[in-house]
């Protein structure tokens, strides 16, 4: 058991060291490519060389962050081979298709249209060049939208039937892919993408502007940048809303693990900031928070958008209890019933192997209709305690306020950049306290966009597939000695990688800032 | 933008051109390009050939058989996980198996 736990925990550190360094150059690759584009149509509107001016450099950088990240996600990809192959085959090709139509687009949009991006301003017509930073921008999106499809599946499984004979989940309704939890996802994740890089626009024009280089340049950057963050912020925290909805409707648990709640209510409060208590269990009556400063039915409000709705607690969900709309008690599926249908639903499939084996196809029909009725507890079968089905509550209670406290802190700076571009009184290239607010700021964007990326991981935790397959489950037969050597190996490579970005964009910057930005020739 | 004479062009060639001349002409992009081509070389020859290979088609010559290993894995209470550090077999519900 501790070499099998060993190999898991180290195959899901190795997961997210892949997934969190990936995540730092994704999100400006989505965000910066609409700014630059939207720079690039000012300027063909314009016809302005300061535009023009202003296009080259920011896709420049750009250009930089978007070569140190590419192929960076193909790690995952084999890491799905290698470390999680019973994973990879349990869930076929439902998430093989989006990935591989993923593959396809990001190859032949990213191959073709970064390149007239690049290498075309003299080769090919104006118009057609700005098409192309578009589609890059485009390009960039939808590749985006089919991994998401595809993590919102693992969250909410939907559009397939399990075939015991293959032992894989197979496709049955591809439209269903796109779930509400998938859309939710996919704008959520992609909108925080401008809402970084408009921070990153500001950060590093506030930080000409600190130098007292290329000012009016840092000043147009910081308009669009300022008003393209803003955007998405909002559409952010919009689509962020409707997360909450999804999650709990499809993820109680992850909800209330979120939340740190344990016993929930009608007209539930939420905890603005506070500390969980560690020794609260589902089982005891400890209190659930150390210390905590709530909002009154703000719980009730994101989850069911109704201020007296009842909100269910992990120890709620544990005994399957509920309140409707109604305002009716229902019972939902307790843990351990699930569990006891899981296991049986595990017998099911060793009966139907053994009716195939023996060529008994009537004992085979009833093992497959047994396993077909319990297959939706089918993970929980993996389980001898329902302590085993509870997320990581700490980790995804304070991943969540990090998210939020640093979205709403990122909503007032954005406020407070675009008064001090617009308004006579807080000039913003005299107000060296806001530059260097604003050149600081650019590293806790990062660190808000990863938090939101711990909710929705660590909250979703035991599973890889929601209900399904349990994270050890999933896991292949492989030595952990190996998992192990390729954590280091990768957490080398991506430091290089991350050095490397950070010290040629620095340089790309400083360099180009200490010329004369107002002309395009860069 | 094009010339009458690249118009006249092969397609081929002038998608080869556009590529050739785009490269030939980048500053910065030489040093990124490095380092992609180190990077896919590092992830796809030496992480994907030597540490990472698909273990289920490696293993296993048919579907069928892939089928079978992955029920085996994921059915049967003494699933082993190969060894590992201490060599030892250890299993899903936590029993250890005697060799």
């Amino acid at each position: 058991m501790d070499d099998l736990m060993t190999v898991v925990d180290w195959s899901r550190a190795q997961f997210a060291l892949t997934a969190i360094y990936h995540w730092l150059f994704v999100p400006l690759t989505l965000g910066l490519s609409v700014i630059v584009a939207i720079m690039e149509s000012i300027y063909l509107k314009t016809k302005s060389e300061k535009w023009l001016a202003a296009t080259k450099f920011w896709m420049t950088l750009f250009g930089i962050n978007f070569a140190i990240g590419v192929a960076t996600g193909i790690i995952l990809e084999f890491e799905f081979g290698t470390n999680w192959s019973n994973y990879s085959w349990f869930v076929g090709d439902i998430f093989g298709a989006p990935l591989a139509i993923e593959g396809l687009l990001a190859f032949f949009m990213e191959s073709t249209f970064v390149a007239v991006m690049f290498f075309g301003w003299n080769k090919v017509s104006p118009r057609f060049h700005l098409a192309s930073t578009w589609l890059t921008a485009i390009g960039a999106s939808i590749s985006a939208l089919w991994i998401l499809v595809a993590n919102a599946w693992m969250q909410y499984p939907v559009g397939m039937e399990f075939d015991p004979a293959q032992m894989r989940n197979v496709m049955d309704n591809f439209w269903a892919l796109f779930s509400g939890m998938a859309v939710n996802k996919f704008l959520h994740a992609t909108l925080s993408g401008w809402a970084l890089s408009g921070v990153f626009v500001i950060g590093v024009s506030c930080w000409m502007l600190w130098k007292k280089r290329n000012t009016e340049f840092a000043i147009r950057s910081i308009k669009v940048g300022a008003w393209v963050g803003l955007a998405g912020l909002l559409l952010t925290m919009w689509t962020g809303d409707g997360s909450a909805v999804e999650v709990t409707r499809t993820q109680p648990m992850k909800l209330a693990a979120m939340e740190g709640l344990y016993k929930g209510s009608k007209s539930q409060s939420i905890v603005a900031m506070g500390l969980v208590n560690p020794d609260k269990t589902w089982d005891n009556t400890e209190d659930e928070y150390l210390f905590e400063v709530s909002v009154p039915y703000g719980l009730s409000i994101l989850a069911k958008h109704d201020p007296n709705a009842f909100v269910p607690g992990i120890s709620d969900i544990i005994e399957g209890f509920d309140i409707n709309e109604a305002g009716d008690t229902i019972n939902t599926v307790s843990y351990a019933e699930r569990i006891a249908r899981g296991k049986a639903a595990h017998e099911a499939l060793r009966d139907f192997d053994k009716a195939r084996a023996a060529g008994d196809k009537a004992l085979e029909n009833d093992a497959r209709a047994r396993l077909k009725a319990d297959y939706p507890y089918f993970g929980y079968g993996y389980f001898e305690s329902v302590d085993e089905a509870i997320p990581p509550v700490a980790m995804t209670f304070y991943s969540f306020r990090i998210m939020v406290i640093l979205g709403s802190y990122f909503l007032a700076f954005y406020i407070l950049v675009l008064l001090a571009v617009y308004w006579d009184k807080l000039p913003i290239e005299r107000t060296r306290w806001l530059q260097l607010l604003a050149i600081v700021s650019v590293p806790f964007m990062w660190v808000c966009s990863e938090a939101g990326w711990v909710v929705a991981e660590v909250g979703r935790q035991p599973w890889t597939v929601q209900d399904l397959l349990p994270t050890r489950a999933a896991i292949s037969s492989i030595p952990s000695s190996s998992v192990i050597t390729t954590f280091w190996l990768f957490a080398a490579i991506f430091t290089l990688l991350l050095i490397a970005e950070v010290s040629i964009m620095m340089r790309q910057i400083s360099k180009r800032s200490s010329t004369n930005l107002e002309t395009a020739n860069l | 933008m094009d010339t009458s004479d690249s118009k006249k062009q092969n397609i081929f060639v002038r998608i080869w051109r556009f590529y050739y001349e785009g490269f030939r002409s980048m500053t910065v992009g030489r040093t990124l390009w490095a380092i992609i081509l180190l990077k896919l070389v590092i992830f796809f020859v030496v992480m994907k050939m030597l540490f990472f290979p698909n273990i289920l088609q490696r293993d296993y010559a048919t579907d069928e058989e892939r089928a079978e290993h992955v029920r085996h894995e994921l059915t049967d209470p003494g699933r082993s996980t190969d060894g590992g550090i201490d060599g030892g077999n250890t299993t899903l519900s936590g029993e250890r198996n005697a060799e």
